[in-house]
């Protein structure tokens, strides 16, 4: 099994998907432990994936190659190395968070639990693909069910919320197609493999043209200002867990991207693009953290501030050096823990109180104090309190960025500061105060709800107090990747 | 080859023949008119079995068709259309059983037509069949003789093609003027000398590529398209977006790129930017329509769009994409026509409105209906994204960079209205509970058309191989 072992983590959900859609009727209650057993089983295949993968070495690992279109060169290619496997962690864990999180949707089981495995399937192909048509296959395939996930389940909006995430970014990823096959033509023999492509020297202007038709299929993936316009709308309509996956994946596919096809491939390019990069992210920490603390939605909050957060990812990557990729790998790891964690939390409230008005809120600490706390935990945590996770990242991004920047940097600091005002302030609005009568009887959070949650927290502790732990798979890679790139890596 | 020698190399055609007269002849006696369907779909089949035998120079019929692998590619092609043309049929309503066995002939008369214009050497035979295939189409299209839009519709065709065949014969005229030659294989040779008439061959290949354009719906001669598909009986609806127009591009890629190969980078161009208005003008008034088989119509101009594309490029690769395109297209196209039978039998109207809930009310057959609107929406792993790529490809590898960036806008466009019907099926509640009765007839069609539109996307490699076989070259 271990030499198929990338295979079996791609397709252990899709196999899943199928049970679940072969249950029969008078089984329904049955759907969705089939569900969450598909999503642990990947999760433990993943765990085996941790034990099986060298560290020491930041070449790609478990590699399985086939022919599969021989007439274009095309391979069924897998394999993991630093870049990818913590976001195949990463996946595997909120999968089996989000499932949990699922319990509580009863519309419609079967067709939600089969569109939510086909997901993670997507998700996971995504980022083990080191063929670029493979790659766009599973790209396309996270697609179409996150069009049904969030039209069917979603919000009053969830019709608009769908077809505008599923245009924007189908419009993103044909343009990215264009770069993949203008890149296929200009390789001699043709081929699809990124391994192949990074060694292959382009011409400064193709990288351009190349780097830029990624740039645009992932910005508005990740979402950079100004193509983030689709998030808040998905966000928000989106049910709570599809949300958390949303935040907590998908968002990384774009970064995941510039990691693995554009900055390697269009080296020269990425060093072209890095200045509007850094602008671009820049514009997007300060843009996103002023729009989130004029939201009333708690939602609509959390979402700009992933428009905020994934700045710094933006920043790490614009500042090419060591400490500007750690960070942006280390903050696509822990904003997937730290958000996640607070669109879950927007969840447990919205499920009992069904409204995510911060104003109707207050005082909710007297009576839920359990909410209080891991709501209060995953804010400070996601507003960058020292010892947890998020301080490490932005901090090392910060690092990175004043080396190649002072002053974008100084102005990205803002965005922390606005994290801190957005948060502290939706504290504020929620827990503190007078208690509004109206939630004198809102329920504790639950056991399942706890049980989605710490795992998340252990995560987020561990890798504020030791983010070695974490930066030990990924620096080996990066510093590669740096390296190849012609900058320093010390 | 003279006549009687190449007979032996039609036998699949003298079998389609005879069994047209047959079904003809047995109408008069038989009642059940569903044994007549059988009856040709059996003639077909028995057809495509004798298919494979090719004569060693392909030159049959005194050099009027050539039988190269090209036509065997578009024989099999024909006859699968228009046998799962025919089987949908027996489960359309609205043809009086009294023309029943009639109109099953006459599908057998196209199917041989169709074969014919594939397989064409010549100008002059290239227009003969070609009006062969459009007289029976009129025929077909005015079929439900007490519908008035079916007439009309009839009507519309007959004078828009007339005007189109005119275009074509002159444009003839002029390229045997500038070459003395109407046959395919001489006029290069010919244009090789006489670089004089160069002007003149060049015009009348432009009037020729009207009277086509006319054929596969491409802009600006699509204007007939969506009144003749929604007048039309629904089955040949179906057939006439997939099996003419499938033809329309063989003799397209006979002409232009066998015949006018030589100047490729004179109508090239043209092409592409016939290309870019076909799939734009198709897919922006798609966007618009509350009939199915408007819809549906303007979906398929904007499919033309797309594998002109293949044509525009004029290489090997170009060829290879159209042909995959083709296949993947009518997989996918009657698969989608299909299941618009079986919703409008139910609701007794055309409306797209009327695949409310179908998601509710039939599960499976909604789920085909996603995966066929995927697949035409050119998304990955289905039929239909590998013809896209191919064609992205084809466009790509000769540097037209316009053409390929437009229709990748143009594929967001399309995705928009594909999922005008995904987002009726599934995201709204039906208004009635009504079950949807499926024919087994048409869920036969329908997962066998289902199962080649997945595994085309997932195992594309025999097709493309088929198709790099079938070049002409």
């Amino acid at each position: 099994m271990a030499s198929h072992l990338l295979s079996w983590i791609v397709f252990t959900p899709l196999i899943g998907a199928f049970a679940v859609l072969f249950i029969p009727k008078s089984a329904a209650e049955f759907t969705k432990w089939v569900a969450l057993a598909a999503t642990l089983v990947t999760g433990l295949l993943s765990l085996f994936l941790l034990t099986q993968f060298d560290r020491s070495l930041g070449t790609v690992q478990l590699t399985e190659k086939a022919l599969w279109i021989p007439q274009i060169n095309v391979h069924y290619f897998l394999g993991t190395d630093g870049i990818s496997m913590p976001m195949v962690m990463l996946t595997a864990l909120i999968s089996i968070l989000a499932c949990l999180a699922s319990f509580s949707i009863d519309l419609r089981q079967k067709e939600y639990y089969f569109l939510f495995l086909l997901l993670e399937t997507g998700m996971m192909g995504t980022f083990l693909a080191l063929d670029l048509f493979l790659f766009y296959v599973f790209w396309e395939v996270v697609l179409v069910p996150m069009y049904f996930l969030i039209g069917i389940w979603g919000g009053p909006r969830k019709e608009y919320a769908a077809i505008k995430f599923f245009l924007y970014t189908l419009a993103g990823s044909l343009l990215m197609l264009l770069g993949i096959l203008a890149l296929y033509f200009h390789t001699d023999p043709h081929t699809f493999n990124v391994l192949e492509l990074a060694q292959a020297h382009f011409t400064v202007k193709f990288q351009k043209f190349v780097f830029m038709a990624f740039f645009l299929g992932f910005a508005i993936k990740v979402p950079v200002w100004p193509f983030h316009t689709w998030l808040p709308d998905a966000h928000v309509e989106a049910p709570t867990p599809i949300s958390v996956i949303l935040a907590g994946v998908l968002l990384k596919m774009g970064t995941y991207g510039f990691f693995r096809f554009a900055y390697p491939i269009a080296e020269d390019a990425a060093r072209w693009f890095a200045p509007y990069m850094a602008i671009l992210a820049v514009i997007g920490i300060v843009y996103g953290g002023f729009v989130a603390l004029a939201q009333t939605d708690f939602k609509k909050m959390v979402a700009y501030s992933s428009v905020s957060h994934m700045g710094f990812v933006l920043l790490g990557l614009a500042a090419l050096n060591q400490n500007g990729f750690n960070g942006a790998m280390t903050q696509m790891f822990n904003h997937g823990t730290i958000t996640g964690g607070l669109f879950l939390l927007v969840g447990v409230l919205y499920d009992r109180a069904h409204t995510r008005d911060m104003t109707a809120f207050g005082g909710l600490g007297a009576r839920v104090p359990l909410y209080a706390g891991f709501l209060v935990f995953f804010s400070m945590a996601s507003l960058g309190l020292p010892s947890l996770s998020g301080f490490v990242s932005e901090f090392l991004v910060l690092l990175g960025g004043y080396q190649y920047n002072r002053v974008l940097t100084a102005i990205s600091c803002i965005g922390i500061i606005l994290a801190a005002a957005y948060l502290l302030y939706m504290i504020r609005r929620v827990l503190l105060g007078p208690l509004n009568p109206k939630w004198a009887a809102l329920e504790e959070i639950n056991t399942r709800e706890i049980i989605t949650l710490v795992p998340l927290m252990i995560l987020i502790v561990l890798f504020g107090l030791c983010p070695r732990l974490l930066l030990a798979y990924m620096t080996p890679t990066l510093n590669g990747l740096l390296q190849s790139m012609g900058g320093l890596a010390l | 080859m003279n006549a009687l020698e190449s007979l032996r190399y039609f036998i699949p055609e003298t079998i389609v023949l005879a069994g047209a007269f047959l079904v003809l002849t047995l109408d008069l006696f038989l009642r059940p008119k569903k044994v007549l369907a059988a009856l040709s779909i059996l003639i077909l089949i028995a057809a495509a079995f004798f298919s494979f035998s090719l004569p060693a120079n392909p030159h049959v019929f005194s050099g009027f068709f050539h039988l190269d692998s090209m036509t065997v590619f578009f024989r099999l092609f024909s006859y699968g259309v228009v046998a799962l043309t025919i089987l949908i049929s027996t489960c359309y309503r609205a043809i009086e059983n009294k023309f029943e066995g009639e109109y099953y002939s006459l599908f057998l008369f196209l199917a041989l037509a169709l074969v014919l214009a594939a397989a064409s050497a010549n100008l002059l035979m290239i227009f003969l069949t070609i009006e062969f295939i459009s007289i029976l189409s009129y025929l077909l299209v005015g079929y439900e003789k007490k519908n008035e839009r079916s007439k009309e519709a009839s009507l519309k065709y007959l004078l828009f093609g007339s005007v189109a065949s005119a275009m074509m014969l002159f444009g003839m005229s002029l390229v045997f003027g500038a070459t003395g030659s109407l046959w395919l294989d001489a006029i290069p040779v010919t244009l090789a000398k006489e670089s004089a008439f160069f002007a003149v061959a060049l015009t009348g290949t432009l009037f020729i590529l009207a009277g086509l354009g006319f054929k596969v719906s491409m802009a600006p001669f699509h204007l007939w398209a969506p009144d003749v598909y929604e007048g039309a009986p629904t089955p040949v609806t179906t057939f006439l977006t997939v099996g003419p127009k499938a033809l329309g591009f063989a003799v397209l890629l006979r002409v232009l790129v066998g015949a006018f190969g030589w100047f490729r980078f004179e109508w090239g161009p043209v092409i592409a930017l016939l290309a870019i208005i076909t799939m734009t003008l198709g897919n922006v008034t798609a966007i618009a329509q509350t009939k199915m088989k408007r819809l549906l119509a303007y979906s398929s101009i904007a499919q033309a769009g797309y594998i002109l594309m293949g044509v525009a490029a004029g290489t090997v690769a170009g060829i290879e994409s159209v042909l995959y395109y083709l296949v993947a297209y009518a997989l996918t196209n009657i698969g989608v026509f299909t299941i618009a039978i079986v919703v409008a039998n139910q609701s007794k109207n055309d409306d797209i409105e009327s695949f409310r809930g179908l998601s509710r009310r039939a599960p499976g057959l909604a789920a085909a209906m996603v995966l066929f609107l995927l697949s035409l929406a050119g998304l990955p792993p289905l039929a239909g994204f590998v013809a896209k790529f191919s064609v992205f490809a084809a466009a790509l590898q000769v540097q037209l960079y316009t053409l390929a960036l437009a229709a990748a806008l143009n594929s967001t466009v399309a995705a928009f209205y594909y999922f005008k019907i995904v987002r009726l099926m599934y995201l709204v509640p039906s208004d009635s509970e009504q079950t949807v009765e499926n024919p087994a007839a048409l869920s036969f069609v329908i997962i066998l058309l289902l199962a080649g539109t997945i595994a085309l996307g997932l195992f594309p490699a025999p097709l493309m191989t088929l198709a790099h076989n079938a070049l002409p070259l």
